[in-house]
């Protein structure tokens, strides 16, 4: 995942996907798509650029980005794990799982840990009830989980 | 012609015209239906839902401020459901409001107040989370209280739609939405030029101007509607008063000229009238220092001297300068003081800096040396050809009306200019000359325009004279020749000419990148020789437009403060004028033609000139080559300077008169479009100072002249006896719109454009132009061009601007523009310091790098005196017209290593 996470900017690159969608209309969504696809987030200047060379003014690019919650806006990990706080986990335990995670993690939900391993965020409902309370790291499930397997979990996911 | 439609609201009928929404049609019937995000000057954003209504046969409610009239329609605008369902908008929006009416600044006049009060609601059925954003106090002007924000995207929209700034825009979604900015920065780090539009509509407390925190509750202000002090636009204002002091400035959306909208100099540019530097009593030089002396004294010292020095060396060794910030009124008393008191034409001001060759040139060509159409005009321009104005930062009005044109009507926008000034963002064509070839570029379109036959023989043949000569002239600048002189493309030559003949309604704006050159007269004659040969003047929103630059220099020149004309332009030389004049003023006038601004600095240099009389200027910085300015003034004998300030001017002076701000009387200023309008009075002065007509009146009858008048208004009942073009102008009849000259009687409406049927002078002349080099230019020792010019923050010398906090805090310092190719060349980068080296003077800067200015040319303001451009620039004037050369010099530049 993410490979090319917090290896800066690089212009040549985001130059040429821009040259792509330049006298397009409406190619915004699809431009900030890629360059997400290729940076793994949209960094700033990569807004501004898009923002001159597109003649797109930055606030509403802001608005597009802000709106969506496809675009991120700061680097993410390397593994996304999402934690379940429907309803179904929450009364088996789904709050104090979370806590668990961002202890050992040290970092809050929405957040991803400096050497961007890990980045936490929480979901509504994974639509997996019936193993509640549950943890997804990028495609893989684990079902029934209680804070004291939280470690072994992550543990598989560290180089 | 729309046709008429009819329907009835709450049970009266209406007929308004189609297309108009269910909003305006109850409006005109007085019946005001709530309404949050609409917006009359905006386009309809349709996002609060408090202005449904109820249409009979309709089964949902509909939004009055978009839903249009329909021929038999019947609306209820306050049935039971109608009001339920406002109460319910009202009530969703107050869940999520911090409800702090105590202490916020929109109290008194908030919609959302306005509204609750009005619908009886006591408080929110809708219990909830409420926002919380910090408070964006980031910027000396605008303060943003996302928390208040009721997201109606009026701000949006007028920054968008009306400022073409593009600066705030929703952001997030859902609960979380709010209104922002690009990236989430703060103000200063956008776009935005704090016009402050966005504080003027909305509706609510999100933004409001920022000084006037705690300083009065809206129902506490007097308001006063006066006339902006700074530039030629004359935007309408209002004065927010309480207890003495300006707490804030706002705008009537009905005001013609500027439609409630202003600038940041006009909207937040007004602590300098309150300013402890103000002059507050009469100061004399006693023993070398400058001693506060009462008025009697004051004036008596100076009418005693003057009279000696005019008796000793005759009327012609004494001038004055009059001023183009003063009043209509007060520049009318002033040339009557120079010419029948001390008996010489030797009187001029700053417009010899700026439009003296437009005058000279538009005289000849036209007949009249003023903008030939009206502002509001502009909008319906379908071709404008913009040249050496940069107008969004000197004129922002004016660019607001071409923005409109270009976004309502599809104009087509060719600027003319070396600098990459913001209106390039918006143009068609962009032709980037190389500063000083002008004429060669307008007769290369010329060229095409004939040769392909783009010419409009009809209007050549009926109202004009002098087109085979123009045609023999032109001949040479084909598209490449001109391309080797100006360095702009031959094809985007022949596109720009193409674009401007085959418009309907083509108008040129221009203002000094045109007119201070020693070529300033050619420029301008070209430009009238383009307009002429297309048939695109003397018609509707088609001309030749001058933007002038300050208040009312459009009114000190038709008041006569020239050396070589009386009011409204008659000739001092004519005999059959001069005898009307005299026998009104009852004294013999003298026949000589008097010295020009430039050319009395060179005779007070030579010593010839012995007294000056200087009203509210400030030569020093504003004029070419101050350390020639320097030396002229202090040879002089005998300097008054009145003012409001001190200046760099008066530090030379013997004595100094305090002056009344605009604020502190009446008055008329006339704006760039010919609009004489009302200025009033809404401040006591400052310690004793006096209006500077009082001042003059005294000052006369002390020198034994009988100049009494019980107000302004009754200057200008003589203004119009005397001033065939002011002939109809009443204080009473100025009231609310003002009136644009020509009007000749008190029944004439006034004239929205010129030379229709017929130019001033009769037929139009073309004059050939042909190409001439600017006096200095780069060689090896100097191998760099210096253009002078002014920014959006600050107005002429920083006399006014540099006293308002905000405007300093914004723009600081002076800089000078460098590109980065030549930056790179002498090893400069950002907020270096540099010299800036001219044969006449240095000066100390720091640098911007920029491509703003192409290579080989720099450009700096002459706003400040820190670092003061008029230092470096050259006194070589027009032949003609006799301005200076301010946008072309050469310079060498230096890094400073301390
Ligand atoms: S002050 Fe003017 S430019 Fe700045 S955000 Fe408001 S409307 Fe836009
Ligand atoms: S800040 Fe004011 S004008 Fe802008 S969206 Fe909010 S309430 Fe409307
Ligand atoms: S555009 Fe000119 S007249 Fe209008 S507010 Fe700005 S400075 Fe004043
Ligand atoms: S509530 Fe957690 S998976 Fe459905
Ligand atoms: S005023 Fe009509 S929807 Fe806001």
């Amino acid at each position: 995942m993410n490979k090319n996470v917090n290896k800066g900017v690089n212009k040549e690159l985001l130059k040429e996907l821009v040259e792509k969608y330049k006298n397009e209309s409406g190619a915004l969504i699809p431009i900030l798509q890629e360059i997400q696809e290729s940076f793994g987030y949209l960094p700033e200047e990569t807004l501004i650029f898009v923002s001159d060379e597109m003649d797109i003014p930055l606030g509403r690019i802001w608005g597009v980005v802000t709106f969506y919650s496809q675009f991120y806006l700061s680097p993410r990990g390397r593994n996304i794990i999402r934690l379940c706080r429907g309803t179904a986990c929450h009364v088996r335990g789904g709050k104090r799982l979370l806590e668990k995670v961002e202890r050992v993690l040290g970092i809050k939900r929405g957040e991803t840990t400096p050497d961007f391993e890990f980045t936490l965020e929480t979901v509504r409902c994974l639509g997996t009830c019936f193993l509640a309370p549950v943890i997804m790291i990028n495609h893989d499930y684990f079902g029934r989980v209680t804070p004291g397997k939280v470690e072994n979990i992550l543990q598989q996911y560290i180089p | 012609m729309m046709s008429d439609v009819s329907l009835s609201i709450d049970g009266k009928r209406v007929s308004v015209q189609k297309g108009t929404n269910i909003l305006g049609a109850a409006k005109s019937i007085g019946v005001n239906i709530p309404h949050l995000c609409f917006e009359e000057r905006l386009s309809p954003i349709s996002a609060c839902r408090l202005c449904l209504v109820e249409v009979e046969g309709m089964e949902s409610l509909v939004a009055a401020c978009s839903y249009p009239v329909a021929e038999g329609m019947i609306v209820k605008t306050n049935s039971a459901r109608v009001k339920e369902a406002r109460r319910v908008v009202l009530e969703l929006i107050l869940s999520d409001h911090p409800l702090d009416c105590l202490t916020c600044e929109k109290s008194g006049s908030c919609q959302l107040e306005n509204y609750a009060y009005e619908l009886e609601i006591l408080s929110s059925r809708f219990k909830g989370e409420k926002s919380h954003y910090p408070l964006d106090k980031s910027n000396p002007f605008i303060e943003r209280d996302p928390d208040k924000c009721i997201l109606c995207g009026r701000c949006v929209a007028v920054c968008g739609e009306v400022q073409m700034c593009f600066v705030l825009d929703f952001a997030q979604r859902g609960f979380k939405t709010r209104m922002s900015t690009g990236l989430d920065r703060l103000l200063p780090k956008t776009s935005c030029t704090f016009c402050g539009s966005c504080i003027s509509v909305c509706p609510v407390g999100a933004l409001t101007e920022k000084e006037r925190r705690f300083k009065g509750r809206e129902w506490e202000l007097e308001k006063v509607s006066t006339i902006c002090p700074y530039c030629g636009c004359g935007c309408a204002i209002t004065l927010n008063i309480k207890n003495g002091r300006i707490v804030k400035i706002t705008s009537d959306p009905e005001g013609y000229v500027n439609e409630g909208w202003l600038c940041s100099k006009g909207k937040f540019g007004f602590d300098f009238i309150h300013s402890p530097d103000r002059l507050k009593y009469p100061l004399v030089k006693k023993g070398g220092e400058l001693k506060e002396v009462s008025w009697d004294e004051a004036l008596g010292f100076v009418a005693e001297k003057l009279k000696k020095i005019k008796e000793k060396y005759g009327s012609e060794s004494i001038a004055g300068l009059s001023s183009a910030k003063c009043s209509n009124e007060e520049n009318y008393l002033f040339q009557k003081f120079m010419r029948a008191v001390l008996g010489t034409n030797n009187v001029d001001h700053c417009a010899r800096l700026c439009h003296a060759s437009t005058v000279a040139g538009l005289a000849r060509a036209f007949g009249s040396g003023a903008m030939t159409n009206s502002m509001a005009e502009i909008k319906n321009a379908d071709c404008i050809l913009i040249t050496g104005s940069n107008t969004s930062e000197t004129h922002p009005i004016i660019a607001l009306k071409i923005k409109e044109a270009l976004r309502k009507n599809g104009a087509r926008l060719i600027v003319v200019d070396p600098r990459k000034i913001e209106m390039t963002k918006f143009s068609h064509l962009w032709l980037r000359q190389k500063p000083g070839t002008d004429v060669a570029l307008f007769n290369g379109m010329m060229n095409v325009i004939i040769s392909e036959g783009l010419h409009d023989k009809e209007f050549i043949l009926k109202r004009t004279q002098g087109f085979e000569k123009l045609k023999e002239m032109l001949h040479q600048y084909t598209p490449d020749y001109v391309e080797g002189i100006s360095g702009v493309p031959a094809h985007s030559i022949i596109s720009a000419a193409r674009m401007y003949s085959k418009a309907d309604r083509a108008s040129i704006i221009f203002a000094m990148g045109i007119t201070q050159h020693t070529t300033g007269t050619d420029n301008v004659l070209s430009l009238a020789n383009l307009a002429m040969l297309t048939g695109n003047v003397g018609k509707e929103s088609s001309g030749v437009n001058p933007l002038r630059g300050q208040n009312n220099v459009q009114g000190a020149c038709d008041m006569g403060a020239l050396p070589n004309v009386y009011p409204g332009y008659q000739s001092v030389s004519e005999e059959r004028i001069r005898e009307k004049f005299e026998q009104m003023w009852r004294v013999d006038l003298p026949q000589k033609v008097g010295l020009t601004v430039v050319e009395m600095i060179h005779a007070a240099e030579e010593g010839k000139l012995k007294a000056m009389y200087i009203m509210g200027e400030n030569p020093f910085l504003s004029d070419p080559n101050s350390n020639l300015t320097r030396r002229a003034l202090e040879k002089l004998d005998f300097l008054v300077v009145q003012d409001i300030f001190p200046t760099e001017t008066s530090e030379y002076a013997d004595v100094i008169l305090p002056a009344a701000s605009f604020a502190e009387k009446e008055g008329t200023f006339t704006n760039t479009e010919r609009r004489v309008q009302r200025v009033r009075r809404a401040l006591e002065v400052p310690g004793q100072a006096k209006a500077d007509w009082e001042i003059i009146s005294d000052l006369a009858v002390r020198l034994g002249y009988p100049m009494k008048y019980s107000s302004p208004a009754r200057i200008m009942d003589e203004i119009a006896s005397l001033t065939p073009i002011y002939g109809g102008i009443t204080y009473e009849r100025l009231d609310k719109r003002g009136l644009q000259w020509p009007c000749p009687n008190r029944d004439h409406p006034g004239t929205k454009f010129l030379h229709q049927g017929r130019f001033t002078r009769g037929l139009g002349k073309f004059h050939p132009t042909p190409y001439r080099e600017a006096v200095e230019l780069p060689d090896e020792e100097y191998p760099f061009i210096l253009s002078t010019g002014r920014v959006l923050f600050h107005w002429h010398t920083g006399t006014m601007t540099r006293r308002v906090k905000g405007l300093e805090e914004i723009y600081p310092q002076n800089l000078v523009e460098i590109h980065p190719l030549d930056a790179q060349k002498l090893s400069l980068k950002d907020a270096d310091l540099a010299r800036v080296i001219s044969r006449r003077g240095k000066v100390v800067i720091r640098v911007k790098v920029t491509d703003i200015s192409p290579p080989g040319v720099v450009f700096m303001s002459f706003h400040f005196k820190e670092a003061a451009a008029n230092l470096l620039t050259i006194d070589a004037l027009d032949p003609v017209a006799k301005i200076p050369e301010l946008k072309v010099c050469a310079v060498r530049i230096e890094k400073c290593t301390v």
